[in-house]
């Protein structure tokens, strides 16, 4: 049967609204109809949702109300965010009820009220829209077989997104789970234009050893070539700094030349700061709201609700508006800072005019040259559509463990099946049979080599060769752990005021929450900008912020680091080093920009794109070292340490380091200048790829990177327990420190599974060593030296970003010296 | 700037005690050749791991070897053990025999004085020959939970005292001593044991706001801060 037939009962439908099936849609419909799994690849706009329920309302339109009600669960719609499984649903219900079609769509979220939840997992609806964790909750039900026996669809929503973090780990475990539970289901991936979509295509399907499965690719091309440009400043655009207030009247001007603008910005720092600037300069007072994840949940809906009837003029957001959602009549999308990769950029300029066929516009706001520079580089790559979305991840082991628990509160396993499902899932497809065997073991007991936990074992193995899970309290321990989002602490912010008591006058709103790190830095008195105000820190009662409104005027102190949080991609990185080794290039960049890099020129050097330009000069009693590899911030962390240490070696003395996405610069009190000249120390040794060796370890051992990747693990794995909101205050005993936990175990068994997750996961996203490797391979014999009498351009750029770093080296140690001093000067007044 | 050694002297005096707060969290009577150590906690990741967090199981392992190396380097006569040395009543019980070994050896040659605390009101029955309610030495009473109703100089545990100090933009928070003129509260030794920030009001009743100083415990040494330079959590 062709798809137009199966089309015939929804051909009215369509018809009335002057809709055509496009292409495809039908081509997805077709691929459904004959059981073949399928990635639709397509730009914003293009009726991807529809074209992925398309195949089930056929199918279910097709069955009368009395066998729909037996059906069962037929199509399962996972998205990464509840807030569009809620909003899809919506969109369902529409032409299903004016179709008088009889089938059942229900939403499943964390919200999901418990009484509902369980009844779904009875009597589950035709279709359920729901998220990755909740599908593992289900998954670990002991009625799962019985409950996905019979589905036949699985929808993937913004699957671009999802597979990038441990939730899509989680999610490909879950898929692996159905694909078992429900043979002939088909899955239907939505995505985004990516770089590798046969990544995205082995995902959807199981895959067999030494097999390359793929689901079948659908794509949409073209659409109408979005309209970026940069944004044009009357000021001159400062050297360092990430708030853009050069550019504030020009983004004002904008936004009034349009109906509705959403003002992306990388961080809820920035955010507050120029949602704050662009009030201070909203004469006309138009409706300005603010967007951002720390925000009241409750201020984030009527922000979502006045945005969808139109009733706001510009939203000054974070990435927490950037997956799909349609919010409303978009038609300016502003991205402030540089965008740090291309694909991000077409997909956020997507979100303007969220329609196929006409362009979206956007506008590129650099805060500084550099990103003046990344600008103009982002621009090249979307006219080239060239894509730099990251690469598919190797599955996490804390993951696989939380996952094993849930598949022993189901009806259990037998290890060797549970092996091959789980190496089905792309993630994990080259997971070893050592490492699943020690996750199970950890899963078990806990995995040491000490076997003292047997008797407590959390999963047991019958004389049938099936774990199970061993107790009631087990199961609930894993249900209340789901999940491999761990936030850091947060802390409610409350109006409100002290008493002379010290204790907090009652009653204040609630604004939001903060990350405890930036509570712990308040000092009373402190101002800082929150929802939208600036606020006055009053003190820390239990777990809430007091503050008070600050009096009109008074200056916000500025929090620390306001950079971006992603690093720039490989690619825009390339793209730049290209740009700055061609002088032809500069003549489309800012002014102050192209004289910036010409002055560079004039006093050092500017480096070929395969060179690495390293220059030293003194500065006042110090002695510089700058580097520009622009590898993005995180490989120039560890970079930054690691040559920190190699100098420590050579007794230049190092202080201290400064770093951006584009380079590093260190200093300290041995003339490393002179070091160079006299070969002392040469550039080879200390640029030498070992520091990945010996050096990387000693210092991971000691720092505080390690502990916070153990800490995540240790939570998702379920060694300990996630913290939930109301259970602070259990008391010292009861919450046991993960860093001490780590200090102990690293000492006595350097090799447990857990610190193998710990240290991968430090790698990638903490430390970047792939990339920092990848660059030293890339200079080798392409250094650069450059010895200067002082500061050049290009450094000055860089350490400008001075304070926003903390110091390196033995700073804690100081920090209790100097408190123990002030204590001894107090003593001698 | 530097940490210079013999700036400030750690030092105290406690009844006819000369004390000094150890960097191993342990405090030291050198005339009387006396180690003080308080909450050692032995077999807490056993405890937790039958409530199901399967924790690292070499906790007891790790506090005996810090008190090795202790027992090593300052060469003790006599160690009082200031109460929750073992996490739970059971715990001895559940301490691998390998541990208990080096228990043992521990307690060669030193005399060992058991003070219940609440985790452990009784001591495992081979100890029950050191094990005591409270002792009093040169005019200093040592007992688990610290009284604040006896004036008489007292050593105690149980609190688990920590503290953070905030200087360059961040904070420092370490396990710390916190004394005055009668008293002194150790930190809890023990490899899993966390600790409760001084300024907290379960504090209160033993150390007026002021007068008293909390002894940090850092990487090379102990400071000694007094309370204007400390911070809530």
């Amino acid at each position: 049967m062709d798809s137009v037939n199966l089309l015939a009962p929804f051909a009215e439908w369509f018809a009335k609204r002057g809709w055509q099936p496009r292409a495809h849609q039908l081509e997805l419909l077709d691929k459904a109809s004959q059981g073949r799994s399928a990635l639709l690849v397509a730009p914003t706009g293009a009726g991807k949702t529809l074209a992925g329920f398309l195949p089930t309302l056929v199918d279910l339109a097709s069955l009368d109300a009395n066998v729909l009600k037996k059906r069962g669960l037929h199509t399962l719609y996972i998205s990464p965010l509840k807030a569009l499984a809620v909003d899809i649903a919506r969109n369902l219900e529409t032409p299903v009820s004016e179709m008088g079609l009889p089938f059942t769509i229900e939403t499943r979220t964390g919200d999901t009220p418990a009484h509902k939840r369980a009844r779904q997992a009875e009597r589950p609806p035709n279709i359920l829209l729901t998220t990755p964790e909740q599908l593992a909750l289900l998954l670990a039900h002991r009625h799962a077989g019985e409950l996905f026996g019979g589905l036949k669809t699985v929808i993937l929503d913004e699957l671009h997104a999802l597979v990038t973090s441990k939730r899509g780990d989680l999610l490909s475990l879950d898929l692996a789970r159905v694909h078992r539970l429900a043979p002939h289901c088909v899955t239907i991936g939505l995505s985004a234009t990516v770089r590798e979509p046969e990544a995205l295509q082995r995902y959807l399907v199981p895959q067999l050893k030494g097999e390359n499965q793929l689901a079948d690719l659908v794509t949409v091309s073209g659409g109408a070539k979005a309209k970026i440009g940069i944004l044009k400043t009357a000021n001159r655009l400062p050297l360092a700094g990430h708030t853009a207030l050069a550019s504030m009247p020009e983004v004002y001007k904008a936004i009034t030349a349009h109906h509705m603008t959403l003002v992306f910005v990388n961080t809820r720092m920035q955010a507050e700061f120029v949602f704050q600037e662009l009030w201070k300069r909203n004469e006309a007072s138009l409706p300005i709201a603010l967007h951002h994840g720390s925000l009241d949940v409750g201020q984030r809906r009527k922000v979502e609700a006045a945005m969808v009837a139109g009733k706001l003029k510009a939203i000054v957001c974070t990435a927490t508006l950037d997956l799909g959602i349609d919010w409303g009549d978009v038609d300016l999308v502003i991205n402030v800072g540089a965008p740090k990769g291309a694909s991000r950029l077409m997909q956020r300029s997507g979100r303007s005019n969220h329609r196929l066929d006409e362009p979206s516009e956007a506008l590129l706001v650099p805060a500084n040259r550099f990103e003046a520079m990344e600008c103009q580089a982002a621009l090249g790559a979307v006219e080239a559509a060239a894509q730099d979305t990251p690469d598919a991840r190797t599955g996490s082991l804390d993951v696989l463990a939380q996952h094993v628990l849930g598949m022993a509160c189901a009806d259990g396993f037998i290890a060797d099946e549970l092996y091959q499902e789980v190496c089905s899932a792309e993630p994990y497809h080259t997971l070893t049979r050592a490492d699943f065997d020690a996750v199970l073991d950890f899963a078990a007991t806990g995995g040491y080599a000490l076997r003292a936990y047997e008797h407590f074992a959390k999963i047991k193995r019958g004389n049938d060769d099936i774990w199970r899970i061993a107790t009631p309290q087990a199961a609930q321990h894993y249900r209340m752990n789901i999940g491999t989002i761990v936030e850091s602490t947060m802390l409610k912010v409350r109006l409100g005021r002290m008493t002379k008591a010290g204790t907090p006058a009652r009653g204040g709103r609630v604004l939001g929450e903060v990350e405890d790190y930036f509570a712990e830095g308040l000092v009373l008195g402190d101002t800082f900008i929150f929802a939208g105000e600036v606020l006055r820190f009053e003190g820390l009662v239990s777990n809430e912020v007091i503050v008070a409104r600050a009096a009109r005027g008074v200056d916000p102190k500025i929090p620390a680091y306001a950079g971006g949080k992603f690093p720039l991609s490989t690619f825009l990185a390339e793209r730049v080093r290209v740009m700055l080794a061609d002088p032809a290039s500069w003549k489309i960049l800012p002014t102050e920009v192209s004289e910036w890099l010409e002055w560079q020129r004039d006093k050092s050097i500017v480096p070929a794109a395969n060179e690495l330009l390293v220059e030293t000069f003194p500065s006042g009693d110090r002695h510089y070292l700058a580097l520009y590899p622009f590898e993005g911030r995180l490989a120039h962390q560890t970079l930054g340490v690691l040559l920190t240490r190699r100098l420590e070696r050579a007794r230049l003395k190092p202080l201290g380091f400064v770093c951006n996405d584009y380079g590093l610069c260190i200093w300290g009190m041995g003339n490393i200048g002179e070091a160079l000249v006299h070969g002392t120390v040469s550039l080879d040794t200390l640029l030498s790829e070992d520091m990945l060796g010996d050096d990387l370890e000693e210092w991971l051992a000691e720092s505080s990177i390690m502990k916070r990747a153990f800490r995540y693990c240790a939570v998702i794995s379920g060694l300990i327990e996630r913290r939930h909101p109301g259970q602070e205050k259990t008391g010292k005993q009861v919450t046991i420190s993960t860093d001490l936990v780590y200090d102990v175990l690293r000492r006595h068994e350097p090799d447990h599974i857990l610190l193998k997750a710990a240290r991968a996961d430090a790698a990638l996203g903490l430390l970047d060593l792939k990339r920092l490797n990848d660059m030293l391979n890339r200079i080798r014999g392409h250094v650069v030296l450059q010895h200067l009498e002082k500061v050049s351009p290009l450094s000055v750029a860089v350490l400008l970003e001075i304070g926003r770093e903390s110091v390196y080296g033995e700073a804690a140690e100081d920090i209790l010296a100097e408190a123990e001093q002030s204590l001894l000067a107090e003593a001698m007044e | 700037m530097q940490p210079s050694e013999g700036v400030t002297s750690p030092a105290f005096q406690l009844g006819a005690l000369a004390l000094v707060p150890d960097l191993s969290g342990a405090l030291h009577a050198p005339d009387k050749r006396l180690l003080i150590v308080a909450d050692l906690h032995f077999e807490k990741g056993s405890a937790l791991a039958r409530r199901g967090s399967m924790l690292p199981p070499y906790d007891s392992r790790e506090t005996l070897a810090r008190l090795a190396a202790l027992v090593l380097r300052l060469k003790p006569k006599t160690i009082i053990a200031l109460g929750d040395t073992w996490h739970d009543r059971g715990g001895h019980s559940r301490m691998d025999s390998s541990d208990e070994e080096v228990f043992a050896g521990l307690r060669q040659g030193i005399d060992w004085v058991f003070i219940a605390g609440n985790h452990d009101p009784e001591p495992p029955p081979e100890l029950k020959g050191s094990a005591m309610q409270e002792m009093v030495l040169g005019g200093v009473t040592f007992r688990h939970e610290p009284d604040s109703r006896v004036e008489t100089p007292e050593i105690a545990g149980h609190l688990h005292p920590a503290a953070k100090v905030k200087g360059r933009g961040r904070s420092v928070r370490r396990k710390c001593f916190v004394s005055n003129q009668s008293r002194c509260i150790l930190p809890a030794f023990g490899a899993y044991t966390g600790g409760l920030n001084v300024l907290d009001p379960a504090f209160r009743p033993f150390f007026s706001d002021s007068g008293f100083k909390a002894h940090l415990i850092g990487e090379r040494r102990v400071y000694g801060i007094g309370p204007l330079s400390l911070l809530p959590d």
